[in-house]
């Protein structure tokens, strides 16, 4: 199975489409069950469901006088692994920085304390110069 | 999964937003962004590394990287600087020598420091949705995350089963 990952993505990127997702994942319902809870027509809702129906993450089955939508597992699971493999990607990367910053940050405080001890040391000589005179 | 807070989102129809806290101060999470002597030690994944690192760090300057990768093939990508403010905004465009997708990336990091800590905030903004698409299929195209595509293949063969 190979989806259109760019209509998965743009289907999944309108917070109604996730809430109707959302909604499905609990069981089948009809476009008036999916309209009620949102403050839209059903003509909108029946808008948005056939974006998320060409996107292949729903489907309407005739059902006597109904036809309920349910979601379809399949591309949403497989864009999610795609985005997966794409977020474990970029953790590996970060996880090289972080150890390159860790080292960047002991090397400023090594240097930092030098520095402190340097000074201290002069300030040190500089009151037993004042003795001695 | 790793706990590593990395958040990753695709808002709108071309943009892909990816965003990390890094426990040191902006100055050097800036500066392991932009100098050839500290990129090198931590871009690429999966077994790929830096070979070559050009950076002319002023705005208009180019930048070019080559990545190797573990069995010796050869990625190179390239941009210009668009806007250099450091230590909290970096931004350039990118493009891939192979890349099969048109037009350029805009890739922009901002680089939040608080208590010590920094939030890195990139946001690439493809030239097309088609070029999101093919950029979220890279990474597992490479074969740089085998577990992932096996994990795949599972949930394809698990949603074929259910239906």
């Amino acid at each position: 199975m190979h989806i259109d990952l760019d209509a998965t993505f743009a289907a999944l990127a309108d917070p109604t489409r996730r809430a109707i997702l959302a909604r499905l994942a609990g069981g089948e319902a009809t476009v008036t069950e999916l309209a009620a809870p949102f403050a839209m027509s059903q003509p909108a809702i029946s808008k948005h469901l056939r974006v998320l129906e060409r996107a292949g993450l729903i489907s309407r089955t005739q059902v006597a006088q109904r036809r309920p939508c349910r979601l379809e597992a399949g591309p949403l699971q497989e864009a999610t692994a795609w985005l997966a493999a794409y977020r474990e990607h970029w953790a590996q990367r970060y996880q090289r920085l972080d150890e390159l910053l860790d080292e960047l940050r002991a090397g400023e405080e090594a240097r930092a304390g030098e520095e402190a001890d340097a000074a201290e040391q002069a300030r040190a000589a500089e009151r037993r110069g004042g003795e001695t005179t | 999964m790793i706990d590593d807070h990395l958040v990753v989102e695709t808002p709108g129809d071309r943009e892909i937003v990816l965003s990390r806290m890094f426990d040191a101060p902006a100055r050097l999470v800036f500066a392991a962004f932009t100098r050839p002597d500290l990129l090198v030690r931590w871009y690429g994944a999966g077994g790929w590394r830096l070979v070559e690192c050009a950076v002319d760090l002023r705005v208009g300057g180019y930048w070019r990287f080559v990545s190797q990768g573990p069995d010796g093939q050869r990625m190179g990508q390239s941009g210009h600087y668009r806007q250099i403010t450091p230590p909290h905004r970096l931004v350039y465009t990118e493009l891939f020598d192979d890349q099969s997708y048109p037009g350029e990336t805009l890739v922009g990091h901002d680089f939040t420091e608080l208590a010590g800590r920094t939030t890195v905030t990139t946001t690439l903004r493809f030239d097309t949705p088609d070029g999101r698409a093919t950029a979220l299929r890279y990474p597992m195209a490479r074969g740089v995350t085998e577990s992932y595509l096996r994990l795949a293949e599972l949930l394809a063969t698990t949603a074929e089963g259910r239906s």
